[in-house]
């Protein structure tokens, strides 16, 4: 009652202040689209808290007459537009130009986007939201591999590095929340540290056409994207939760997401995964269970002119690693290779020992961006990465505990584009970029550092064009520049250092002169200059066929494993050596994709070239003899490679209900000088899928599910003979062939049900492995120690509010 | 309208500055340039010494840059007599440090998670572990050796870390990991 009063009052003065004063100004103006400067007619315009209202005549103009001295909003209004709030001070005859946005539909909904390519000329697959809720308890690397031409190199089965067309880690660029990821990706064991939850769309770009991001995706590039949110008031959120029969385990997941008229949202989401000990058809893989928690903030506010969004994610992963693959020298390895059968095999734990792993991810960046009118967009985006990475190995006394690599990568980067669309039908992306990045071998390891202290500065400059050559045809072009330093801090041993590498004839100026017993301190420095160049044209014809031809050629740097590893690695009971020798890679990718899009009847062929040029890879090169015995010694060294192949995908409508699903990868890899396959290639492999779907009932759907990998036959023989001192004889060290053909069936079924009154509850059902297979994968580095998973019952439950 | 405008350019530096502290505060975490290396833990040295009254063979080895480098160094002392029996005691150092740290001390603080494994291919040659774990099983840092006819032969000394236990012998069939396998190849019994 007091506040109504207080507000009567309130109005009173207003009103009387305003009568008070001279009111014969006009004000004016004139509204017109910022994006293609067309008038606006028909527009509304009232001054807020009054009830004068007006609209625009035939040439976009309004005008008010007898208006007070005074501030004013105008509330500007027009079909399909953002409605506008202006303010506008009055004490003389006002003229204002007003501008409004026609297409803020675009921006409002990624199901309205959801056909839309990334980029139009580029040769891309997308996952979409519901596909990635399927592998809300797996790994990025899981829901990728889905994808035809898509493969991944795993360590076990938890730590899951994506492939794509046979190359992987920093050979792909992985995108999250358009910050490129640098979790320390040179390892193979090393697995990008990404909660697909986070997620609302993954594209996979395997041609050209990703210069915008970096200089090097020679493999290609996984573009993870956030969700976007309609501009109105709303709260709404989902809760889902997993479990699986195969490691008793599972994954929650909560996500909240408000949003406001303004264009304003907040979003919030976390998630929890843990496993225990996986099972194989005969027996538990002893130490392989994990614990995950990630969670994300995400606000911001879209605007068409302006707007901004920051975004922060924190990922915690402690996997375990399987405990028979600790193993001490050349002949253990080759006692698990001939056992068939893990050496530790003990009953189910949630218990995660040694050998493991603890990882921890902090990614945070924020954006801002302008539209400019009549000439583009531009953005500015600053993100900072940490990533501590911790390796434990079981090891004597109480030291178990202490890690034996402990790395902490610090990465910050600031970028900008500009997106330019002054021309009708030509578009230029432009931009730069400045990173700085340090890794630091946390010291009380006890051990050698695997990768040294080092720091890496980065600059990058790009322009991209496109330019429309008719309505159904696209051409773009795009050219980038970067330079790169690394400055390393590294001990050598004297005698690698002077004779088995020669390092003090090919690089005495990395020489300190500091000597301490056995070691000598060198401070490593390598410039490099890099030039990549992008070309894409697509074509579209009648009956949804399009067709995509993209070339790229791509330079990347040698990582810092490839330059200074230096050590063993426990898990793969090797010592893994780089070399200060190792020059850039480059490559020349040609890409073809002929694609019809059609629910009746649909395909997409790929076929794909590319010869790389010191191509960098890591093969056994013998042994040296350690006080453990003899290790394989695994180095870096640089070929010239080819790879080429095919990959195809199917659906077809059988019926109303039914529908069929099919792909096929071929794919083959050639050490050029010498004349030998390439090392872990993905093999043969295809796939059919049958569903069934009836929306009437519940959204029902049932789909069952065959994937066949064919053995590899084209793989490089790097066997050798050790000698075993136990047995006192030459032994053959198998560790080149390659597993046996397997076929795996899924069954996966779903259905919606209502649930309060606006919500809706979905219930998954899926079954892997359905036969229970036992089978060996070659793309895993545990394939000497062990069979992959047996079968599993996985139910989802989604919560829809 | 201008006020707002300079407030939000405010808010933007103040953020950029933000920033940049934090990143020189992540940035200046890092250890010192000049700071010391990792004290490296290795086993450098394995010695087994055989006794017989006055009569002591030592069989050595020695890599004192750890894995690569230098490839280890094998030595033995002398010849071992025919038909005699001594007894023998393994020592693992770790001699880059100074003093050189006895290792064979930690693998006897964890006794049930070690053992030693003796091969030969000397002929009538038996070796025997003479000391037990915690839970009685062979440990093998005490050992007889007992020689038979004269001849030559190599000795393999192996330790595994967290073997099967009670095993069959063979350290071929008792899995863990290993931490120490050295070969002496050329011992001779006059």
């Amino acid at each position: 009652m007091i506040k109504q009063f207080c507000f009567c009052v309130f109005v009173c003065c207003i009103y009387t202040t305003t009568i008070a004063q001279n009111c014969k100004y006009s004000l004016k103006g004139k509204i017109t689209d910022f994006h293609d400067n067309s008038t606006i007619v028909g527009a509304s315009i009232q001054i807020e808290n009054s009830n004068r209202f007006t609209t625009t005549n035939f040439d976009g103009e309004f005008e008010f007459k007898n208006i007070c001295k005074g501030k004013y909003t105008l509330i500007v209004k027009h079909i399909a537009c953002e409605t506008k709030r202006i303010s506008i001070f009055v004490n003389k005859n006002t003229y204002k130009d007003i501008f409004l946005e026609h297409h803020i539909e675009e921006l409002n909904n990624i199901e309205v986007k959801a056909d839309i390519k990334t980029e139009k000329t580029s040769i891309e697959t997308t996952l979409e939201k519901t596909v990635l809720e399927d592998f809300s308890d797996k790994s990025l690397g899981d829901a990728l591999n889905t994808i035809s031409g898509v493969s991944s190199l795993n360590t076990g089965s938890t730590i899951v590095k994506p492939m794509i067309n046979g190359l992987h880690s920093s050979r792909l660029l992985i995108i999250n929340n358009n910050v490129r990821m640098f979790d320390q990706e040179w390892g193979e064991e090393h697995a990008p540290n990404i909660d697909v939850n986070a997620s609302g769309r993954i594209d996979v770009i395997k041609g050209a056409n990703t210069l915008k991001y970096g200089s090097d995706a020679i493999g290609g590039l996984i573009l993870i994207q956030p969700e976007r949110y309609a501009s109105k008031d709303s709260i709404f959120g989902s809760t889902s939760a997993s479990f699986n029969s195969n490691g008793l385990g599972g994954n929650i997941n909560t996500e909240v997401v408000k949003t406001y008229k303004s264009g304003f949202y907040a979003k919030l989401q976390s998630n929890y995964k843990q496993f225990g000990d996986f099972k194989a058809p005969d027996y538990y893989l002893t130490n392989t269970g994990l614990k995950n928690f990630n969670a994300s903030v995400a606000v911001g506010k879209n605007g068409y002119e302006k707007g901004f969004n920051a975004f922060y994610s924190f990922v915690s992963n402690e996997f375990a690693i399987l405990q028979s693959s600790h193993i001490g020298n050349v002949n253990d390895l080759v006692n698990a290779i001939n056992s068939k059968e893990p050496r530790v095999k003990e009953s189910f734990s949630y218990n995660i020992n040694f050998p493991r792993q603890s990882i921890t991810h902090h990614l945070g960046r924020i954006e801002a961006y302008k539209r400019f009118k009549d000439l583009g967009k531009l953005s500015v985006q600053y993100d900072f990465q940490v990533n501590r990475r911790k390796e434990f190995d079981s090891r004597r006394g109480d030291r178990s505990n202490t890690p034996v690599v402990d790395l902490r990568l610090f990465t910050n980067s600031i970028q900008s584009n500009f997106h330019i669309n002054y021309f009708e039908n030509f578009k230029i992306n432009t931009g730069l970029l400045v990173r700085y990045q340090q890794n630091d071998a946390v010291t009380g390891t006890g051990t050698k550092p695997l990768i040294p202290d080092f720091v890496k500065y980065d600059f990058g400059v790009y322009t991209t064009g496109s330019y429309n050559l008719s309505d159904t045809s696209e051409l773009s072009a795009g050219f980038r520049y970067d330079f790169s330093r690394i400055k390393a801090r590294k001990r050598y041993n004297v005698t690698d250092w002077n004779e088995t590498y020669n390092y003090d004839e090919l690089f005495p100026e990395f020489e300190t002169g500091t000597i301490d017993g056995v070691k000598i301190l060198t401070k490593p420095k390598f410039t490099f200059h890099n030039i990549s160049a992008s070309l894409g044209y697509t074509k579209k014809f009648e009956n949804n066929l399009s067709l995509f031809i993209n070339y790229g050629l791509a330079s990347r740097i040698p990582n810092p494993s490839e330059l200074f590893s230096d050590g063993l690695h426990h898990s793969a009971a090797r010592i893994e050596t780089g070399l200060l020798t190792m020059k850039k890679e480059v490559a020349n990718k040609f890409a073809i994709s002929l694609e019809k899009q059609n629910d009746n009847f649909g395909f997409v062929i790929g076929p794909y070239y590319k010869h790389i040029n010191g191509f960098i890879q890591l093969i056994p090169k013998g042994i040296t003899t350690t006080i453990r015995g003899a290790f394989p010694v695994w180095e870096y060294e640089q070929t010239n490679a080819n790879i080429f192949g095919i990959d195809i995908d199917v659906n077809k409508k059988i019926s109303e209900s039914f529908n069929y699903n099919g792909q096929v990868s071929l794919i083959q890899g050639n050490n050029l000088l010498e004349d030998i396959p390439l090392i872990h290639m993905p093999s043969t492999n295809f796939g059919n899928t049958i569903t069934y779907r009836n929306q009437k009932l519940n959204q029902l759907s049932i789909s069952l599910h065959q994937n066949t990998v064919l053995q590899q036959d084209k793989f490089p023989n790097y066997n050798f003979f050790t000698f075993n001192p136990i047995t006192q004889k030459d032994v053959f060290v198998d560790i080149s062939s390659t597993p046996a053909a397997y076929t795996l069936f899924n069954i996966q079924t779903s259905a919606v049900f209502k649930a309060f009154k606006k919500g809706d509850l979905k219930i998954a059902f899926n079954i892997n492995n359905l036969f229970n297979v036992s089978y060996r994968n070659y793309l895993n580095r545990f394939r000497y120690f062990t069979d992959e998973l047996g079968r599993n019952f996985n139910i989802k439950i989604k919560l829809n509010y | 309208m201008k006020t707002i405008k300079t407030m939000k350019t405010m808010k933007t530096i103040k953020l950029l500055a933000l920033l940049v502290v934090t990143s020189i505060a992540f940035t200046s975490c890092s250890k010192d340039d000049n700071g010391p290396e990792n004290e490296e833990e290795l086993i450098t040295n394995v010695t087994y010494t055989l006794t017989n009254g006055n009569n002591v063979v030592t069989l050595a080895f020695e890599d004192l840059d750890g894995e690569g480098g230098k490839a280890g160094t094998y030595s033995i002392s002398g010849p071992l007599k025919a038909n005699t029996t001594y007894t023998g005691v393994i020592k693992l150092e770790n001699k880059t440090e100074k003093p050189a740290e006895d290792i064979t001390l930690e693998v006897k603080k964890e006794n049930d998670e070690h053992e030693f494994f003796y091969t030969s291919s000397i002929s009538g040659i038996t070796i025997k572990k003479t000391d037990v774990d915690r839970n009685n099983n062979p440990l093998g840092i005490k050992s007889t050796l007992t020689t038979a006819a004269a001849g030559s032969g190599s000795i393999t000394i192996i330790l595994k870390h967290k073997p099967k236990k009670p095993n069959s012998g063979k350290a071929s069939e008792a899995g863990g990991s290993t931490d120490v396998e050295v070969a002496f190849k050329n011992v001779t019994i006059k």
